[in-house]
């Protein structure tokens, strides 16, 4: 199905390349951050807060102290002297590294404890004596809104309230013109729980300083390794540690997910300690803080609106968003975007008309907002455009398949213009949901609900038809901390003909080492076996900001083939050289110049490259290396169509997923092997917040499932047996037409599950359900309705 | 407390904290990182090992708890001649991993799998590995990976390991 132009030993674009990561991971060989272990190196510990909102009256650090092992105890008063205490967020906020002396939530780190060995820093921390005076806690960021609601930034003396931010997007005016006019209106009132990354792999560091030389390397769980480098030199600069004297490594990642871009409080201060005591210090979070204290991702309250004709033409849509970002506003977005990039949730639709806003207010919850598997707030549009649909079809009594293909942006329409003013690159919805219809023969299964329904059996078959925005992005709109959002490749080519990339993105199980080198295969024509990838040493990769956004493809991978043609540009002249001919009467396939018409007159790529060290022409450089630096002209814009079908046990809201069918198109496609790898593992984190996951806090600031027992991660068990495909629609501007995938199957898959429960239940007039939606949330809402006793 | 114990083949005797959990024995005093910490509350069994042919969670086995037993961790499973096993290889040929973490428990984990069931249903492989946790891969192609060492194992030539797409 998928047409390869390079045979298999080259393994180009299209192939199933298996990995080449896999043969070290497999045999235990991987090495992560908590494999790392250097000579006399010290362990830390963090004390954590038991309640959510206290003054600290005191810190009693004596008994610690005298714990065998210990070697220091650090408070929030300790690193005031460096002017260490609080630290920058990429929002612009602000964000204790320990506080002096209030804590805003419940986990919040305290102090840390410094010691010979992992198991003496954890008796020291239980050594510690804390006194607190709590206060109460503001949890709902509704009441936290309110006139007279407890001002909780006390730090910063102008704040007068809660409230973070006001963002807005589209035309107000013309939006409420027409739903003031519109024949339809529904709105929906919809929560997207706050949830976690939760990789496998928690979060840690270890960092080396050495004195001598005052030289720092940082090895630490990061996917945007040079950042960090930068961020460290001008937080650090100040006492010497200047950015040449800054080496950040990014070891083998288990798992990242947006989780690992943040800069948490505990590397800062492994490094403030590394730098004061001369001794590389290792910090390792345990699963429970890293639930409780690391960023959170979503938690917006949305309202959401559509209108429309009676006959199911979308006119338009708008959105109300509350954002609750806990104490303070640590997102990792691109800094001109409070609200990532929710402006596409005008979704897959042709309509011209959108209004949305959006307001944050600070609570005693840990900050975050990062972009949990999604390019930025996308999850939660996704969500909330896709649900609203399936609200309108059912007011308006259309299939919401009908519905969706009557209102999708048709493929000649594109270049096309949103509503928000994002120019969608290029797709194919009608030819996407179509066969995601074919392939479960859509109809059939509605002849079968509907006389399941007469039996009062609750079948569902739910739609989620999305448009993703990713490969953030182009440098006139996209910066992190006035970084533009580019991304690098540098490609060596040795005299031999096997060559060495490095890049400025950093895999987390993505495979970059296997589809770097097939996209260099297929512009270069050498085999992809014979280039070794390599990425997260500052050192010595090119600087880039890393990987997440699904943005490594869109950026990195075309700054891979864009250097690679570089090569190709110099190989033409060798080969002109080499071949006593002008450059024009040369022809080119990957791996080959030859004579035009006298096929037999040729030079191999590795002809070429040896010639570039033994024999090139005279005034030309030596060697045969290229980087590039890829500033995207635009963002990419993969879309899918998703069909659950799902049974619902009436007595007990079991719910069971008989069957999931992701249709996706992200342009061209590197692996296919890969990619649907990443559909699969992305779906599993779309069922996830879909019906198991959300971290919970009771009134008083607690946690009640900060740990793997009940924070529930799907299991092979929960986890459905996938069926994925794909429509090719290239991406016209992206050098090798491919879009990025990694994310959205978890932005796709939610709002197919909950429009398919919803769908089996809608008959008892059930029209929304919060997600997760659980068990108990089916048959509450059953109970209510009377449906069942 | 001293205790002694064989691991992947070679005895170790050992002069241990009572306290010392068996995965930092492992992955401190023998240097063996290939098993992996992933939780506190023995839910996600990164850490998972084989002590006398059973898969346990390292995590909530004290060292002093393997005094006289046989362990054997992801380093040691390799063929006699150094090659990767069929389990090895079916996550590797099926793209069973991603970021590689949780693959070495899932190994040992599947390793007793197939010794008590040779031929396991995919029901039997999703159920036998519930106890492990995986964030990257969505478990389709880890269960494809289990089924493709369970036929080698058998003799039998395995489904086709190229992605099937609808």
């Amino acid at each position: 199905m998928i047409q390869c132009k390079t045979s298999k030993e080259i393994s180009g674009m299209g192939h199933s390349m298996k990995r080449k990561e896999d043969i070290r991971f497999i045999q235990g060989k991987g090495k992560y951050i908590d494999d790392i272990k250097l000579d006399g190196m010290l362990y830390m510990d963090i004390v954590r807060s038991p309640h959510a909102y206290a003054k600290i009256k005191s810190i009693d650090i004596s008994e610690a102290m005298k714990v065998p092992g210990v070697a220091a105890v650090v408070t929030g008063k300790d690193l005031e002297k460096y002017g260490l205490h609080w630290m920058p967020t990429l929002m612009s906020d602000t964000q204790m590294v320990l506080p002096t002396d209030t804590v805003m939530y419940q986990a919040q780190e305290v102090a840390a404890v410094i010691a010979t060995s992992r198991y003496a820093a954890r008796d020291g921390r239980e050594a510690v004596k804390v006194e607190y005076e709590p206060m109460k806690p503001v949890m709902d960021p509704f009441k936290s809104l309110e006139p007279g609601a407890p001002i909780l930034r006390t730090d910063k003396p102008d704040k007068k309230d809660n409230h973070i931010w006001h963002w807005e997007a589209g035309d107000k005016k013309k939006t409420d013109d027409l739903f003031n006019k519109a024949e339809v209106v529904v709105k929906q009132q919809m929560y997207i729980p706050r949830i976690h990354v939760a990789s496998i792999e928690t979060c840690g560091c270890v960092a080396d300083y050495d004195k001598v030389n005052n030289h720092l390397t940082m090895y630490m769980t990061t996917q945007a390794p040079h950042a960090i480098r930068t961020v460290i030199a001008l937080v650090a600069g100040h006492v010497g540690l200047t950015e040449e004297k800054i080496r950040v490594v990014s070891p083998d990642i288990g798992g990242g997910f947006g989780g690992k871009v943040p800069v948490y409080p505990g590397y800062v201060i492994a490094i403030a300690v590394s730098f004061l005591v001369g001794k590389p210090v290792k910090w390792i979070e345990d699963r429970s803080e890293n639930l409780q204290a690391d960023s959170f991702a979503r938690d917006y309250h949305i309202t959401a609106e559509m209108a429309g004709t009676k006959d199911g033409k979308i006119l338009g849509t708008r959105f109300k968003i509350l954002a609750d970002h806990g104490y303070t506003d640590a997102s990792a977005n691109p800094s001109k975007f409070h609200t990532g990039l929710f402006s596409i949730a005008t979704g897959s639709y042709n309509y011209d008309t959108s209004f949305m806003e959006a307001d944050a207010a600070y609570t005693n919850k840990p900050p975050g907002g990062v972009a949990y598997r999604c390019s930025f707030r996308v999850t939660e549009a996704v969500h909330a455009i896709e649900r609203i649909t399936d609200r309108f079809a059912l007011e308006v009594g259309k299939d919401p398949a009908e519905l969706r293909m009557q209102n999708f942006i048709k493929k000649d329409e594109f270049p096309w213009k949103s509503p928000t003013g994002w120019t969608y690159d290029s797709g194919d919805y009608h030819a996407g949901l179509q066969k995601a219809m074919d392939t479960l023969d859509y109809y059939k299964l509605r002849v079968e609900q509907a006389e399941k329904r007469k039996k009062g059996e609750l079948m569902g078959i739910g739609i989620s038809t999305f448009t993703e925005i990713v490969g953030a992005g182009p440098s006139k709109d996209f910066d992190i901390l006035g970084i533009k959002m580019f991304d690098s490749a540098e490609i060596r080519v040795h005299p031999t003909g096997k060559a060495i990339a490095r890049f400025g993105t950093k895999s987390q199980g993505q495979g970059h080492e296997t589809t770097y080198a097939q996209i260099i295969a297929e512009v270069l024509g050498l085999p992809a076996a014979n280039i070794q990838i390599e990425e997260g040493d500052t050192d010595t990769a090119p600087y880039g900001l890393g990987t997440y956004a699904s943005r490594s493809t869109p950026t990195a991978g075309a700054a891979a083939a864009v250097a690679a043609r570089k090569l190709v540009d110099k190989a033409r002249k060798i080969a002109a050289y080499l071949l006593e001919v002008s450059e024009e009467d040369l022809e080119w396939e990957p791996g080959k110049f030859w004579v035009k018409g006298v096929p037999e007159k040729s030079k191999t790529i590795q002809e070429i490259v040896f010639a570039a060290y033994t024999n090139h022409p005279q005034g030309m450089e030596a060697g045969f290396e290229a980087t590039h630096y890829y500033d995207p002209p635009n963002l990419t814009f993969p879309s899918g169509a998703y069909i659950c079908v799902v049974d619902i046990d009436k007595e007990t809201g079991a719910i069971k997923v008989r069957r999931f069918v992701a249709i996706d198109d992200c342009g061209n496609i590197i692996n296919p092997m890969i990619v649907q790898g990443q559909v699969h593992g992305g779906l599993t984190q779309g069922i996830a917040p879909a019906m198991y996951e959300e971290l919970i806090y009771d009134e008083a600031g607690n946690i009640l499932n900060g740990t793997f027992m009940d924070y529930l991660v799907p299991t092979a068990v929960e986890s459905p047996n996938w069926e994925t495909g794909h429509t090719v629609t290239p991406s016209p501007h992206h050098p090798i037409g491919a879009k990025g995938v990694g994310e959205s199957p978890t932005v796709g898959a939610p709002p197919a599950i909950a429009n398919a429960i919803i769908d089996a239940l809608s008959p008892y007039g059930i029209t929304h359900l919060d997600i997760p939606i659980t068990p108990f949330k089916v048959w509450k809402a059953l109970k209510d309705k009377g449906v069942i006793q | 407390m001293q205790i002694s114990l064989t691991i992947n083949g070679s005895k170790h005797t050992l002069d241990v904290e009572p306290r010392l959990l068996l995965v930092h024995l492992i992955r401190e005093n023998l240097n063996l990182t290939g098993t992996h910490i992933g939780c506190d509350t023995t839910t996600c069994g990164a850490c998972t090992i084989l002590m006398d042919g059973k898969s346990v969670k390292s995590c909530t086995i004290l060292a002093v708890q393997a005094d006289g037993k046989s362990i054997t961790t992801i380093e040691g499973v390799n063929n006699a001649d150094g090659s990767i096993n069929h389990l090895q290889e079916g996550f590797k040929e099926n793209h069973g991993l991603h970021c590689g973490f949780c693959t070495p428990g899932m190994i040992m984990r599947a390793t007793e799998l197939l010794a008590n069931n040779p031929d396991p249903t995919e029901d039997e492989i999703r159920w036998g590995i519930s106890g492990n946790l995986c964030r990257c891969t969505g478990y389709n192609n880890i269960v494809k990976a289990i089924k493709y060492a369970s036929a080698k194992n058998r003799g039998v030539e395995p489904a086709s390991t190229e992605p099937q797409f609808v």
